[in-house]
């Protein structure tokens, strides 16, 4: 696909593509608090404000407790917010996650991903955003710090669209992307304004019967945030999921829009599929490490091995179907997870790929590789073993192990 | 902006204004804290928003699809009442200058209770302070938290019986201190901070609009009797507002940039101290102290007295009296 603007090449971290990207998408607040590996995201965009680069009301908070609420007090009053954090900090912000979804507040955070304490660790795992997957924020996972700079432009678009309204998560892999450079393709400060646009809000009806707008305005008053009992409460949070669904078609509808100016899109914007329609074994995963498997597919493939990747780029809203659709051939699935559910049936992403899989009509042998936690390498011979235990299933006919660790000393 | 002398808040004024804090809303007869909401909501000045912890105040008069709010309200939390103050400041900052508001002035209220204030609120509320964002905090102090069942706070006074300082056999309720919320603030070097109570409610409505008028972080500590919690008379929650500064137990006072002033309510008692009336007057109307009234606690009766009488000389000293 041909780019219609002129882009430039700029070396860039992932941390650093992030703030770049809010930078030029015309950011009314940032309001943030520092933690590694996020840290560089904060630092780069209070240089922007220092240079006077942007017209952004920075708010250097307490505590990301602060930050998350700030940021979503100010979206509410309109303006539009975005901030930073990774393991601890999310942690703290936890309540905040699901209030601001509640209050549906479009505020877009980047999460450096990165292990959560005890013991103390500051390298890249999933911990922390799986922990909350469940807070009614959307979550899409980037392979690069390309992709980093591109979601969180995206990811504006989709939270601010008025069918979805909701707080959105792009996540990079901790080190791995946020303090690795790369060649990242950058376009005019225009087009992404252009792009993204600016903010509008739907119709609510306030306390007076006057049709208003949804946003703190003295001269349309509403109440916001309110107390809700067991008859309105569950409607409120069934409206969420709705918001969710709509999701699935717009984050679709801006990946293409995004390719049409930049030429570039991450397969649909929810999955993205590597040789897996007529894979017999495929690996289906998250971020950065999808880098490692697709140089892994290229070779088995070059060996005639039928093995393909599955990244889901969204995980939530998750793109349910075409998870199906996608793994309709394979025989032998290897689900990777990079965090942990105590005590569960396997890692958190298994769960889902696993349950997506059981109205479908060919259920493939499936197992779950938990790896890299706390930053622990995998390596392209880890991948290319996961294949190999594949294939032995496929041969011997029956999962021996269903939950394995990748790279453990045991 | 106005001066002073055009404030004219004077009771046909009140009267006259339409409210803004509306009825309906569910909160017990009586209650401080409502009162105290009518009142300030008297003072504003303009295009205002108020956001509200959680609490009693934020439970009684949001409960959806009813409000009693009719200008542009937000809750969230219970310990971040701060920070969306913080969060609606720097918005409000930058739609003015992007040209996307069209009010050249709104003012923010946050307003919280003293459990989202004293104890889990104060993080929040000290950064906002510390940045110097533009909002007047109102702290309705009813000692505990209420709208969880009357549990202490780092603002429930010595001796109170709650239900987590329970007055039991061994111990008379609560052994520790009220914390000196008020003069913590004024350690944050912040532009206004003054103390309030409603029966003295022109001087309530005056300090508001002070603390709104400032350039920066405003805080203003209301005394607001909770019946309820305090097992008193609803009737008698503003009784007990003028007793609380007749005892010298909650004395009112400005800090203007720091420098501390005596105001007019609480003059009186420091240039009449004969006028200052016992704490056990104060004390005894209120079920919270029933206990302290038997022989085995009465001396605490004399320690709160005590301790009263010591912050008092201090703040004298302080207002350069
Ligand atoms: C993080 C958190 N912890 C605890 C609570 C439960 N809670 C709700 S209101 C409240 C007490 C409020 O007390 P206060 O601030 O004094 O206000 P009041 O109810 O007395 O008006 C508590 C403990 C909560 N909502 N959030
Ligand atoms: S419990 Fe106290 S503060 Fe709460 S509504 Fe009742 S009287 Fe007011």
């Amino acid at each position: 696909m041909k780019s219609v603007v002129k882009q430039e090449v700029l070396a860039l971290n992932g941390d650093e593509a992030v703030a770049f990207a809010a930078k030029q998408s015309d950011v009314d607040v940032v309001a943030a608090y520092p933690i590694t590996p996020q840290t560089i995201i904060v630092e780069r965009f209070s240089e922007y404000v220092a240079n006077g680069e942007v017209e952004t009301e920075f708010v250097c908070t307490e505590s990301e407790h602060s930050a998350l609420t700030a940021c979503l007090a100010a979206s509410v009053t309109g303006a539009r917010a975005f901030t930073a954090s990774a393991s601890a900090g999310l942690a703290l912000m936890h309540e905040m996650l699901f209030v601001t979804s509640g209050c549906r507040a479009p505020v877009v955070m980047a999460i450096a991903n990165r292990a959560l304490s005890a013991p103390l660790n500051i390298h890249g795992d999933h911990s922390d955003t799986m922990t909350e997957r469940d807070s009614g924020w959307i979550q899409i996972y980037v392979e690069n710090a390309q992709e980093a700079y591109d979601s969180v432009i995206q990811a504006f678009k989709i939270a601010e669209n008025t069918d979805v309204l909701l707080p959105v998560i792009v996540g990079l892999d901790g080190f791995t992307l946020s303090h690795t450079l790369e060649n990242v393709h950058v376009l005019s400060d225009d087009a992404v304004k252009r792009f993204v646009g600016t903010r509008k809000f739907i119709n609510v009806t306030n306390h007076e019967g006057r049709t208003v707008p949804f946003k703190l305005d003295p001269d349309n008053p509403t109440s916001m945030g309110p107390i809700a009992l067991p008859n309105y409460y569950f409607e409120f949070k069934r409206q969420q999921e709705e918001a969710m669904k709509n999701a699935l078609k717009v984050i679709q509808d801006v990946n293409k829009e995004y390719a049409e100016i930049s030429g570039r899109s991450y397969g649909d914007g929810l999955v993205d599929a590597y040789y897996v329609e007529d894979a017999e074994v495929a690996i289906v995963c998250l971020g950065s490490t999808a880098g490692t498997v697709k140089a892994v597919v290229d070779e088995l493939r070059a060996e005639g091995v039928k093995a393909g990747l599955l990244r889901i780029r969204t995980f939530r809203p998750l793109p349910v179907e075409r998870i199906v659709d996608t793994l309709k051939n394979a025989k032998a699935v290897a689900v990777m997870d990079r965090s942990m559910s105590f005590g569960g049936n396997g890692g958190p992403v298994f769960h889902e790929v696993r349950h997506a899989l059981y109205d479908a009509d060919k259920h493939p042998y499936i197992v779950n590789y938990i790896y890299g936690l706390g930053g622990r390498d995998t390596s392209p011979m880890q991948i290319r073993k996961i294949y190999e235990d594949l294939q032995k299933i496929l041969r011997i006919k029956r999962v021996e192990t269903r939950v394995q660790y990748l790279g453990l000393r045991e | 902006m106005q001066t002073e002398a055009e404030w004219k808040f004077t009771a046909k004024d009140i009267a006259e204004k339409p409210d803004l804090f509306l009825s309906g809303h569910r909160a017990c007869a009586g209650c401080g804290p409502a009162t105290v909401l009518r009142l300030i909501m008297k003072a504003v000045r303009g295009p205002t928003i108020v956001t509200n912890a959680t609490g009693c105040m934020e439970v009684v008069s949001s409960i959806y699809p009813y409000t009693s709010w009719a200008i542009p309200w937000l809750h969230t939390a219970f310990e971040n009442a701060a920070a969306n103050a913080s969060g609606i400041e720097a918005a409000l900052k930058i739609l003015k200058k992007k040209g996307r508001s069209k009010h050249e002035h709104v003012d923010v209220i946050a307003l919280a209770g003293d459990g989202g204030t004293y104890d889990i609120g104060i993080q929040a509320l000290s950064g906002a302070v510390e940045r110097g964002h533009d909002f007047l905090y109102v702290l309705y102090d009813n000692e505990a938290y209420m709208n969880t069942g009357i549990q202490r706070s780092g603002g429930t006074p010595l001796g109170a019986s709650t239900t987590t300082s329970p007055a039991g056999t061994v111990i008379p309720g609560k052994l520790e201190h009220k914390k000196p919320i008020a003069d913590i603030m004024v350690a944050h070097d912040m532009p206004y901070v003054a103390t309030a109570s409603p029966y003295y409610w022109r001087d309530l409505l005056v300090k508001v609009r002070k603390g709104l008028e400032v350039n920066g972080p405003a805080f203003l500590h209301v005394f607001a009797p909770c019946p309820r919690g305090w097992r008193s008379d609803p009737a008698k929650s503003i009784e007990l507002s003028r007793l609380a500064v007749e005892t010298c137990i909650f004395p009112l006072w400005e800090a203007v940039n720091g420098e501390y002033q005596l105001s007019t309510p609480s003059k009186v008692f420091a240039l009449a101290p004969q006028k200052k009336k016992p704490v056990k007057e104060y004390l005894q109307v209120q079920g919270r102290f029933r206990h302290l009234f038997t022989p085995k606690f009465e001396k605490l009766t004399e320690e709160i007295q005590r301790v009263t009488d010591e912050r008092w000389k201090r703040l004298l000293k302080k207002c350069g009296m």
